[in-house]
């Protein structure tokens, strides 16, 4: 028996946890002499209150609904994967060189050419310490999180030595043909007659995170890959005595994870940058592993948390912008978030069930 | 005799009327959220006595005793000692109050000594010295006073279960426990071992000690205990003097109906060979050997029944066949030989040759307690193209009305495919894993510990279902610790030691004491099998 119905666990202790978090947040507004009310006014405007603000908002749900569910599919596994970072990095190298490999005629042939850049890419990453953890018991929290350092000077090093523009000062490639370009929300909306904002970043990968999303879904609860990933996640020995081979669970849900979170560079290096950066990322692979977390690995609550951490992370920067309130508040107000959210689960429901059970004693 | 009613029932039992009450426990209630673990318990216990809870699992024993050593607080209720009340508000205060506690898991530090695991926590002093060899000497007062003979200097690792047993009951003399709780001691003792304990336990209770004796087992209440209380569904239904009982009283009393404690079978009648096993040795995955070259067989229609004290090999023995441990040697099925190691040594393959398999751990093992009944029931084969809507895509639909099915004939209770595992009582979880096992009709069934933590109305249910399997001429391999369920359930008995096969025997002309000689290691000689133990 279930102290609480499933849509309390699934909504009730979420929305307690940001209230909570926005609570404290609003403290320590107050306590650099702000006024928290101004101060998330402000965060909602300018994520929400033009199409250039929302175009950046839904910019970066992009990104954390790709690393958000690439997190949550290896976390189905019981795998932890920190790696997402260097994943996301490696990606954007796929989609780069196949972006600069050809002058693409039409953005229509260069985007699946470039998922399937990002994705092999960002899959053929994860795999490394996908088979370390499964054939030599590397942990993977270790390996993953060590990936990150050497896929930064990997990409450093391509960068520099092989795509940078000769004579150029900044590590950056070349910019990607026009026929590479993704059709922004202002492209898409026109011809519907709606304005959006030329400059927003936002553009059609957002649909592919979302397609991402349902096929997720597909992947985890209807097909039989999905059910052995499920299975040996939740018991490895019920999964040993099924016959379900953990190496290649292992190694296939890693690589679906680092494949999404290749996937995530057609959203910032083709869609936003059009060309490769250093550090292209900038932390989306660290905030997908609260992203899954708040989204309980469920698709529809990961693509809502991603919402949510766009917009702190596009309200923040207004704050920071418009409020004087220094980027490091920021910072905190979304650790705040991520804290309550992620790690102090337990302290919003130990009482919400006490809560639950002593109303159903009462009914009864 | 006593009548018995189904409705709860207070006798006093007052085997030696002229003691006071070492314990008196006065209407302890506890609930978890909705569930109500124990209600309104009442029990009184007289001094120097031995006094028995029994009860199904899940019947709140476990509970019961945790709320007296201070785990748990009861919402309400009081307890009372030498007719004082106290607080026990943990296990410090159950200490001070005279407690000690006998889990069944045993709390000990593997790579300390005897001694030190003794002293361990009620050191006296910033040195460890002098309470050493405080306990050294009282340690040789209790082994010559009771039999509770252990090396104070030996690591608990190196000691046999029997022994890890003494040194819990040591550490609780150790902190002057008047009161010692036993919770289901002898579910890994040989049958010699178990009596050896209960010896122990009529020393302590001639010296004035009262003792509270947790089990399931019908046998011990009667062999041991002066008095005896029932619990089902976390009520208290009776309390009655063991000599004015019987064990089909309490069964009855514990389950709220008449129970059959004889398995109802007819003859077998043996086929072809099903299963041979020859010269099958399994080394761990720590480099142990557990499986010393044994040969065995199963035909068909007939249930060979594997006893042996837990850990002798019979695991590894049913992970072999199982597909999911390596083995050396030959195994056969159907006159086909069997992979032991490789990639064609899985569950699958074995799945695939008509092996069934109901494993001895239903919640690490045998189903995913997170995971819905329905998807459950395909768990190992959901590869099945039954169960399939295309190459990719599973059934679901189809598999939950399937489900249904499969549970209604298995007389699951609630009848709800869509409920977690885990919200099953085990008796049901079991009858989920035996519907998905059985029901793919196999040749051969292993079957390890079918009624581990089952309550006693399923145990029925279950060994009739394992009867008529046997009974339509499939091959059935048991194992089971309970000495009594392989006794009624096997058409032939081989008893597992150390990794090897140390006899066999027809149920007809053996009885528990020789199997209990065999358990241990005590062969006589008859028939030669293996004198080298």
């Amino acid at each position: 028996m279930q102290a609480m119905p499933k849509w309390a666990d699934a909504v009730l202790i979420p929305l307690f946890s940001i209230l909570l978090a926005f609570f404290f947040s609003g403290l320590t507004i107050l306590a650099i002499g702000k006024d928290p009310v101004v101060a998330i006014q402000t965060m909602v405007q300018g994520a929400f209150g033009s199409t250039n603000g929302l175009g950046y908002t839904l910019y970066y749900t992009t990104n954390f609904i790709f690393t958000g569910l690439a997190i949550a599919v290896a976390y189905h596994a019981r795998l932890f994967n920190i790696g997402g970072e260097g994943q996301v990095m490696l990606g954007g190298l796929g989609v780069a060189l196949v972006c600069l490999a050809i002058d693409w005629p039409h953005w229509a042939l260069a985007l699946p050419a470039a998922m399937v850049g990002g994705a092999v890419f960002g899959a053929a990453w994860a795999f490394i310490p996908a088979y370390l953890q499964a054939k030599r018991g590397s942990h993977i929290v270790i390996t993953t999180m060590m990936f990150n350092f050497i896929a930064s000077a990997l990409v450093g090093y391509v960068l520099l030595n092989f795509l940078k523009v000769p004579g150029s000062m900044s590590t950056e490639s070349a910019g990607f043909p026009v026929g590479a370009h993704l059709p922004t929300f202002h492209d898409m909306l026109a011809p519907l007659g709606i304005e959006f904002n030329k400059n927003s970043p936002a553009n059609i990968s957002f649909l592919i995170a979302l397609l991402a999303a349902f096929a997720f879904w597909v992947l985890i609860w209807k097909t039989r890959l999905g059910f052995e990933i499920r299975s040996f996640g939740a018991s490895d020995t019920a999964a040993k005595y099924a016959g379900i081979n953990p190496v290649r669970i292992t190694i296939i849900a890693m690589m679906i994870s680092g494949a999404l979170c290749g996937l995530m560079a057609i959203n910032n290096v083709m869609g936003e940058a059009e060309r490769l950066i250093d550090n292209a990322p900038e932390g989306a692979g660290f905030i997908g592993i609260a992203v899954a977390l708040m989204g309980r690995n469920h698709p529809v609550g990961i693509v809502l948390a991603a919402l949510l951490f766009g917009f702190l992370y596009q309200g923040g920067a207004e704050l920071s912008f418009w409020e004087a309130i220094p980027r490091e508040l920021v910072v905190v107000i979304q650790g705040l978030v991520i804290m309550f959210t992620g790690a102090l689960d337990n302290m919003v429901r130990a009482p919400l069930e006490k809560l639950f059970v002593l109303m159903r004693k009462k009914e009864a | 005799m006593v009548s018995t009613t189904h409705q709860g029932r207070q006798t006093s039992a007052a085997p030696v009327a002229s003691e006071p009450l070492a314990i008196e426990l006065r209407g302890i209630s506890k609930a978890f959220g909705p569930v109500q673990a124990n209600k309104d318990i009442s029990i009184s216990v007289r001094k120097g006595s031995i006094h028995g809870i029994i009860g199904e699992n899940g019947a709140g024993k476990s509970t019961l005793m945790s709320i007296l050593y201070g785990f748990y607080k009861a919402d309400s209720g009081t307890v009372l000692i030498d007719g004082q009340e106290v607080q026990i508000t943990d296990s410090q205060a159950a200490i001070a109050a005279g407690i000690g506690m006998v889990f069944q898991h045993f709390k000990l530090v593997e790579n300390f000594s005897v001694l030190e695991n003794v002293v361990l926590g009620a050191e006296e002093g910033g040195l460890l010295k002098p309470s050493l060899s405080k306990a050294r000497k009282l340690l040789k007062q209790l082994s010559d006073e009771y039999e509770l003979s252990v090396d104070p200097d030996a690591l608990i690792e190196n000691l046999s279960v029997g022994h890890q047993q003494r040194v819990e009951i040591l550490k609780a003399l150790y902190r002057q426990a008047d009161i010692l709780i036993l919770d289901e001691p002898t579910g890994v003792l040989t049958p010699a071992e178990a009596d050896h304990l209960f010896r122990i336990l009529d020393g302590l209770k001639e010296q004035g000690k009262t003792i509270i004796l947790i089990t399931h087992k019908l046998r011990e209440i009667m062999d041991v205990t002066d008095s005896v209380s029932v619990m089902r569904r976390g009520e208290m239904t009776a309390t009655v003097k063991t000599a004015d009982t019987s064990p089909e009283e309490l069964a009855e009393l514990m389950v709220g109906r008449k129970v059959l404690l004889e398995v109802d079978k007819t003859p077998a009648k043996p086929g072809a060979h099903i299963l041979e096993v020859e010269n099958l040795t399994v080394v761990d995955d720590h480099g142990v050997t557990r499986v010393k070259g044994i040969d065995l067989n199963v035909r068909a229609g007939e249930i060979l029944g594997i006893a042996g004290v837990a850990g002798n090999g019979q695991t590894e023995l049913l992970e072999v066949l199982g597909g999911y441990q390596n083995g050396t040697g030959t195994i056969r099925l159907n006159g086909t030989e069997l992979d032991l190691t490789g990639s064609k040594s899985d569950g699958q393959s074995r799945r695939a040759r008509g092996i069934a398999h109901v494993p001895e751990d239903r919640h690490d093992e045998g189903l995913i307690l997170e995971f819905a009944a329905w998807e459950n029931i395909i768990f190992g084969y959901h590869h099945d193209p039954e169960y399939q809507k295309n190459s990719w895509i599973m059934d679901n639909a189809k598999i939950k009305k399937i489900a249904h099915e499969k549970m209604e004939r298995f007389d699951t209770r609630p009848l709800n495919e869509l409920l977690e595992a885990k919200s099953f009582s085990g008796g049901n979880q079991q009858k989920i894993v035996l519907a998905r096992e059985i029901e793919r009709n196999p040749d051969l069934l292993l079957i390890g510990q079918p009624t581990r933590g089952v309550d006693i109305g399923a145990i029925e249910f279950i060994h009739q279902q394992i009867v008529a399997l046997r009974d339509q001429g499939k091959a059935i391999l048991l194992v089971s610790v309970e000495l009594d369920e392989v006794l009624s359930l096997s058409d032939r008995i081989a008893v597992m030691f150390d990794g090897k096969i140390m006899g066999e025997r027809l149920p007809s002309e053996t009885d528990e004491r020789e199997l209990g000689m065999l358990m241990a290691g005590i062969n006589n000689g008859a028939d030669g099998a293996s004198e080298d133990a």
